[in-house]
């Protein structure tokens, strides 16, 4: 049992009729998901965002709540790799909200790997962040949402996922997985009233894009976040951000084996 | 019996309050038996969690709402324990409904002492609550018609409470919302009647002073009600049209014998003789704008100044009680969206200032009232009490997104009119004020000695509800 005190909620008591909703975004500190926190503060959400550096989710409720005047956001050090956390973390999350309507995954990571390198920890990496974390938090939500009878869940994968490729199996591996999970949360939960997005960025200003080879097309991590809240409010299945990720990837899907394994990308 | 209960996921719950204008979701419990409770209060302790206790989620606003966390639903826990027919005396547990209670005891000349408009409520609901019907001025809330009833506390303890025994908890758990114990069983001391009709009178008044006026006259009726065309204006403004009631003797009554037989007190299939019931929210939900509103009521005014100026006739007692289960989920013609209720209750001097007041600033912020019910109240011994010696005005509000922070708005601007008339609201209906309310609305006094019993029921604050957190927080 975590926890055995009530702790009193970090978000003021509101009159229900102006009610704001509420969202959870694992992987906030920095990147699409800060970005993401903060547009949907804006767009008046109250937000509880998750990540393992303190100070940087500190720094960025305290500019959401400035921004507002209010308490909007609300910051909780975790890292996704401790599984066993989750269920008590999930349970004091929707207690402090007092429920919830929108779930982002957010959390994940690109272990460089040479392309003729296989290391077992660096693929466990991001495994576990990339897949195994984000199934612990997914399942969670899908199932508050499917009592419920209502939400919104979002998975931030990546257009890595649509194929394997010779530069990063395992991350590709871990993000086709979490499309895999998506699609099947997808099918199971749009009968119960939940919507399923699954967002696929291109390459986006972040910290993970750090040391990518051959960028084009780059967009900053709010740019990504409007993508989203349009998706989301669109109630749209899947969406790359940016939109021409749609055609390129169409066009990667379609190349035969036989030339992709000759390509170097 | 569930020894051991636990939080699974998936008994989180969609809920909403009675208008469907408040969603919210937690932990849902169903107990079947009272002897499950001890275990669910340690499964909260431990899992520091709060319970609210939830009926038939009729309440207007956020009472049976516990957001993120777990909420009781004791609908279960519906077993009638003892029925004296001689004395009009029963025993129920909490989940039984005012419906269940009226068709277990009516045949044996006996009827619900007090009863809301809907007949669907539970009585430990209707206690919680401390419900009030179309005769408080002669019947008093329901409060006033329990004997005694018996309760589990959080702290472990299991009390009785009468009047006389235990008086203090007695006044503060009817009334109290469920925030400082469950009741457990309830005893009734139910109303005697010789036939299940009643004689009613209605008639048209042209103006808020005249409806009051006539209230006031008839407040002495077995039941009196006043229904008010919260869109007419100028000298017209609070025009209405008045119903009184008044139980039958069985001389009286030809047909008193049969009606007193569940089967005779039944609901018209049919609305105007046409439409079948069950139609009625789909085929009025366009109706419910401003406009058709206005010409809705302006027409019901009409025909209640001619067709049934001043008609007596009989009804069944549900057909003249039960109002709003002639349209079966009658709440869902407001829309996707819902409604609001806001009661406000003003003493009787000030009541005619105020109440014009209060229909102005609707009419002025166009969102009329689409349902304005007037009421005459005295005051009650219970400790978190709204009534008072006058009248309370009832108003429906429709909800869209786009109107609810003109709405809060609205209701913010009304809660000054009442405050500054000495008048009050009926918080349980409440949706729109802010966290620490309860003080301007109760009393400090009643506030602070509701606080320091909920210290010693419930020492680890265990029983919550939004509103509660929003009204005492």
């Amino acid at each position: 049992m975590p926890q055995t005190k009530t702790t009193p909620s970090r978000f003021p008591a509101e009159p229900p009729l102006l009610r704001r909703p509420r969202a959870v975004i694992v992987g906030a500190s920095s990147g699409i998901g800060a970005a993401l926190a903060a547009r949907l503060a804006a767009e008046g959400y109250r937000v509880a965002v998750l990540a393992r550096n303190k100070a940087r989710l500190s720094a960025l409720c305290e500019d959401i709540n400035r921004a507002h005047g209010e308490a909007r956001a609300a910051a909780y050090t975790h890292d996704v790799t401790d599984l066993k956390a989750i269920p008590a973390l999930f349970q004091r999350l929707v207690k402090d909200l007092g429920g919830m309507d929108l779930f982002v995954y957010c959390a994940g990571v690109t272990v460089p790997v040479k392309i003729d390198e296989f290391d077992t920890h660096k693929d466990q990496q991001m495994l576990q962040t990339n897949l195994a974390g984000a199934l612990a938090w997914l399942g969670c939500a899908a199932a508050l949402f499917q009592g419920a009878g209502r939400g919104q869940l979002v998975g931030i994968s990546s257009v890595a996922g649509d194929r394997g490729r010779v530069l990063n199996p395992a991350y590709n591996a871990s993000k086709a997985g979490l499309d895999a999970y998506l699609e099947g949360l997808r099918n199971r939960l749009t009968r119960r009233g939940v919507h399923v997005l699954t967002v696929k960025p291109g390459f986006v200003d972040t910290d993970q894009l750090k040391g990518s080879p051959r960028t084009f097309g780059v967009i900053s991590p709010e740019k990504a976040a409007d993508g989203i809240w349009k998706a989301l409010r669109a109630r749209q299945q899947l969406v790359y951000v940016p939109w021409f990720w749609r055609y390129i990837m169409l066009v990667i899907r379609l190349v035969p084996s036989f030339i992709f394994r000759r390509l170097s990308f | 019996m569930n020894p051991d209960p636990s939080l699974s996921l998936q008994s989180f719950s969609g809920l909403e309050n009675f208008g469907h204008s408040l969603r919210s979701s937690a932990w849902l419990h169903q107990p079947e038996q009272a002897g499950e409770l001890p275990a669910l209060f340690k499964l909260a302790r431990q899992q520091g969690l709060s319970i609210a206790l939830r009926g038939s989620g009729r309440s207007y606003g956020d009472a049976a709402l516990n957001s993120g966390q777990i909420v009781l639903d004791l609908r279960r826990l519906k077993r009638v324990l003892a029925w004296d027919p001689a004395r009009g005396r029963i025993t129920v547990e909490p989940g039984v409904t005012i419906e269940d209670l009226w068709n277990y005891v009516l045949a044996d000349g006996w009827w619900p002492p007090v009863v809301p408009g809907t007949m669907f409520p539970t009585i430990g609901g209707c206690l919680s609550a401390n419900i009030h019907g179309k005769n408080n001025w002669v019947a008093g809330p329901i409060g006033e018609h329990v004997l005694e009833f018996s309760a589990l506390l959080p702290n472990g303890r299991r009390v009785t409470c009468t009047p006389r025994k235990n008086g203090g908890l007695f006044r503060a758990m009817i009334g109290g919302l469920g925030m400082l114990g469950v009741f457990t069983s309830i005893t009734l001391q139910l109303k005697p009647i010789e036939s299940g009709r009643l004689e009613v009178n209605a008639w048209a008044e042209p103006n808020l002073e005249a409806m009051l006026a006539a209230i006031d006259a008839h407040k002495d009726c077995d039941y009196v009600v006043g229904w008010v065309d919260c869109t007419a204006g100028g000298r017209a403004l609070g025009r209405g049209q008045i119903h009184t009631a008044r139980y039958l003797h069985a001389a009286q009554d030809p047909q008193a014998e049969a009606s007193l037989r569940v089967d005779a007190q039944v609901l018209p299939a049919r609305m105007f003789g046409l439409v079948p019931r069950g139609w009625l929210p789909k085929l009025m939900a366009p109706f419910m704008n401003n406009l058709s509103v206005w010409a809705v009521n302006t027409a019901k005014y009409l025909a209640s100044r001619t067709i049934s100026h001043h008609k007596t006739y009989r009804q069944s007692l549900i057909e003249f009680n039960f109002l709003l289960d002639y349209i079966p989920g009658w709440e869902r013609s407001y829309g996707r969206d819902g409604l609001i209720q806001y009661q406000s209750f003003i003493p009787k001097v000030r009541a005619a200032e105020a109440f014009a007041e209060i229909l102005r600033l609707c009419q002025k912020a166009g969102l009329p009232s689409y349902l304005g019910v007037l009421k005459r109240h005295r005051p009650d011994p219970f400790l978190l009490t709204h009534a008072l010696d006058g009248y309370s005005l009832a108003l429906d509000f429709k909800v869209t997104p786009a109107n609810r922070a003109r709405l809060s708005a609205l209701a913010a601007e009304l809660d000054e009119v009442v405050l500054a008339a000495g008048g009050r609201l009926y918080f349980v209906k409440d949706s729109t004020l802010r966290a620490g309310s309860a003080k301007r609305f109760l009393g400090r006094r009643a506030v602070a000695e509701f606080k320091k019993l909920k210290t010693k029921t419930d020492p680890h604050n265990l029983l919550q509800s939004d509103l509660y957190r929003r009204w005492f927080d």
